[in-house]
């Protein structure tokens, strides 16, 4: 009898038990409403045919981070949605972004142009919402048209071009030949190179401005043994950020010299061939999902999702300005398959990243290298440090 | 007298017997498994497994091996006398690290791409439940009370807590960013977990789920960047714990009582995984970029050899 008593109240604990166990599930579901603002840009001429026009670059990235953050927030009690708005060629950008911000949404990725990107910062601003730019590189937007709610993912020219300028410095390929295009990205890119030669002491030998507008698939390799001529260099440095020239300078220079800037050996946020730190789960996790390989964009939106992820599971707050306090914080951080943890510049909002060197098929070396020392962190050995930063937050 | 050279010859002679152990080594890019001489430190044969092997346990019987083939998505069983593949295990996409819970019946396995962990029932050899967790599953740990199954979520940056009975989750830890491995105290009162971007170890305690302290690895001359803690192990004493640092290329000796650093031991590049010989004797480490194993004394806290066993060498299990 006794033992029967036992057996029944074992019964009752366990369905007891049963009962309470699932109502252990988060009884309150936060909602964080992500944006997504895509200004398109004219297509640049074919300079083959070989690669597919993309139409959902950044947004797969986005997705990606979506989905990931909402895995998360089912432990946490927080769902993420996205919103994606394609801005059409000539259409009025910040109309459309103060819209989603009158729509609600406070956290807000823009994969847009330098120069519309300055007339968001100080709309973001103004609106208490956080804007996480995804695309530009240019650097005045990180210094004189800096904005306290503009955070920079991407990785701006002069980080790239710095990693470019230690990698040769080391190799000992101390003289350039610049090559570049006739595009105002041309021409910021350009002028980063510049700087970072001067900072690592390297000298520029030449350069040349590539203003030909025929197609050079036919005229390559007549024309490029003739324009590469003139001073003796180590390296051939272009900047042709569109891609209208710049493949074809390989093997037609009139010396023959290794290729690095926009083609040849390129300095990327990501590339399809970076595997190391776990890379590989993430470069899979994205073609699955997107059917092709991850991009520098797709991987600065993925970022600036997580980044919006990791802000709102370890502040517990959904509130723009205490995410913003947290991410500028020293216990923010978030994890980039970079062998480092990535945190942001409170002088510019720029998240300090590695920067891969990688040709078409490889990854060459990953920047910056241990030897280039800095009393902060070795990542602040690429882009704007604090002393050069013309930024006024 | 003459007692006493029997003694000692008695001595020399059980010295000479002292517990020999075979290391079996998972190569990643070798696509095989190493077998190396514990107490020699030599390599005693290399056998073909299938494609990208990490993750490597042995049956409670110790008869047969089980390696994950992340690459073919399947978990190999291997015959320990012939080295010979001889059956498989359902273990989901991409398999990397699992774990045997002590009742051998039940494997645990992260599938990273999936998000899940997948349990393998090694009799019936069916995967009889995938459990969601946080975004790339990594580490898993089983106490040895066997009340307690952990995942860490590389990406989520959290400990789910299994129950192994109903096989679902009872709790959720958030911890340092890239939480990789996690190694319950021999009481199974302490859980401890590396995070590999923060560079620190976790002490939770089992019963509240939540944690207690946190240790900062730090070295002289050696960048805070590259210290990332992978591998942890226990010492069965619950003294002492050795945690793999990865690309620091040094195992800190940790001691548990104060939870700070007695010593960092210099071994091969990228340290990965760790494991005793079964007599606690000696700790191997795997190197991932030298392409061997240290051997450290476990009572000197001294490397004593490195021995090259193939490419990537990655998970490592000792038999008697």
């Amino acid at each position: 009898m006794r033992k029967n008593i036992k057996i029944r109240w074992l019964g009752l604990f366990l369905c007891s038990l049963t009962l309470v166990l699932p109502m252990q599930v988060q009884a309150e579901v936060v909602n964080v409403k992500v944006a997504f603002l895509v200004e398109q840009t004219p297509t640049p001429p074919a300079l083959s045919n070989l690669d597919p026009v993309l139409t959902d670059v950044g947004i797969q990235g986005a997705t990606l981070g979506i989905k990931d953050n909402n895995t998360t927030g089912q432990f946490t009690g927080h769902h993420y949605d996205l919103k994606h708005v394609d801005v059409p060629v000539g259409e009025d950008v910040a109309s459309a972004f103060k819209q989603l911000v009158d729509e609600g949404y406070e956290y807000l990725i823009t994969s847009v142009q330098a120069s519309t990107l300055e007339k968001l910062t100080p709309l973001a601003t103004a609106n208490n919402a956080l804007l996480f730019n995804v695309a530009v590189a240019e650097g005045s937007q990180r210094n004189e048209q800096c904005g306290a709610n503009t955070f920079h993912i991407a990785p701006s020219y002069e980080m790239r071009a710095d990693a470019l300028a230690q990698f040769m410095l080391k190799k000992r390929w101390n003289k350039w030949f610049l090559v570049k295009g006739t595009d105002a990205e041309d021409d910021f890119f350009a002028a980063a190179l510049k700087r970072s030669a001067k900072r690592f002491g390297l000298k520029i030998v030449e350069e040349k401005k590539w203003t030909f507008d025929h197609d050079a698939r036919r005229t390559a390799q007549a024309d490029i043994p003739v324009f590469t001529q003139g001073e003796d260099y180590d390296v051939l440095v272009v900047a042709d950020v569109k891609g209208l020239f710049g493949e074809y300078l390989a093997m037609n220079t009139w010396l023959p010299r290794p290729i690095a800037g926009t083609q040849g050996m390129v300095p990327r946020a990501w590339h399809r061939t970076h595997e190391r730190w776990g890379a590989v789960q993430m470069q899979n996790r994205f073609y699955k999902q997107a059917g092709r390989w991850m991009n520098d964009i797709d991987y600065a939106s993925w970022l600036a999702v997580r980044t919006i992820g990791e802000a709102v599971t370890r502040a517990k707050s959904v509130e723009p300005q205490k995410l913003k306090a947290f991410i500028l914080s020293e216990e923010f951080s978030v994890a980039g398959f970079k062998g480092t943890k990535l945190t942001f510049r409170t002088w510019n909002n720029q998240l300090r990243q590695p920067v891969l060197l990688a040709t078409a098929r490889s990854i060459v070396s990953v920047m910056p290298h241990k030897e280039f020392l800095h009393p902060r962190t070795y990542l602040d050995t690429l882009g704007y440090d604090k002393p050069e930063s013309n930024c006024h937050l | 007298m003459f007692k006493n050279i029997i003694a000692a010859l008695c001595l020399s002679a059980l010295a000479s017997l002292a517990i020999a152990d075979t290391l079996y080594i998972t190569l990643e890019k070798d696509n095989a498994l190493a077998v190396v001489d514990g107490e020699s430190g030599t390599l005693l044969k290399t056998a073909p497994l299938g494609q990208r092997p990490r993750g490597i346990a042995l049956s409670k019987d110790e008869t047969q091996l089980y390696v994950a083939a992340s690459d073919d998505d399947t978990i190999q069983i291997i015959d320990v006398a012939t080295l010979k593949v001889v059956g498989d295990l359902p273990s989901g996409e991409d398999p990397e690290t699992f774990r045997l819970h002590k009742n051998g019946k039940y494997i645990y396995v992260s599938n990273e791409d999936d998000d899940i962990v997948t349990v393998i029932d090694v009799d019936s050899k069916q995967a009889i439940k995938e459990i969601a967790v946080g975004v790339e599953p990594e580490g898993i740990a089983v106490s040895d009370d066997g009340k307690w199954v952990v995942n860490t979520s590389e990406t989520t940056n959290m400990v789910h807590w299994i129950d192994p009975v109903s096989n679902t989750i009872k709790a959720n830890t958030l911890v340092d960013p890239r939480p990789r491995a996690a190694a319950f105290s021999t009481n199974s009162q302490t859980l401890y977990v590396t995070s590999e971007i923060a560079g620190s170890l976790s002490k939770l305690n089992v019963a509240s789920t939540k944690v207690e302290s946190k240790l900062h690895f730090k070295i002289q001359g050696v960048d805070k960047e590259l210290i990332q803690p992978v591998g942890v192990l226990v010492h069965p004493n619950d003294k002492l714990l050795f945690v793999a640092l990865g690309p620091a290329n040094r195992v800190a000796v940790v001691n548990m009582e104060t939870f700070e650093v007695e010593k960092y031991l210099l071994v091969g590049q990228r340290v990965w995984n760790l494991a005793f010989s079964p007599d606690l004797k000696r700790l191997y480490t795997t190197n991932g970029v030298s392409n061997d194993i240290s051997i450290i004394d476990v009572d000197d806290l001294k490397v004593t050899k490195s021995v090259r066993v193939g490419h990537y060498p990655w998970g490592i299990v000792v038999k008697k």
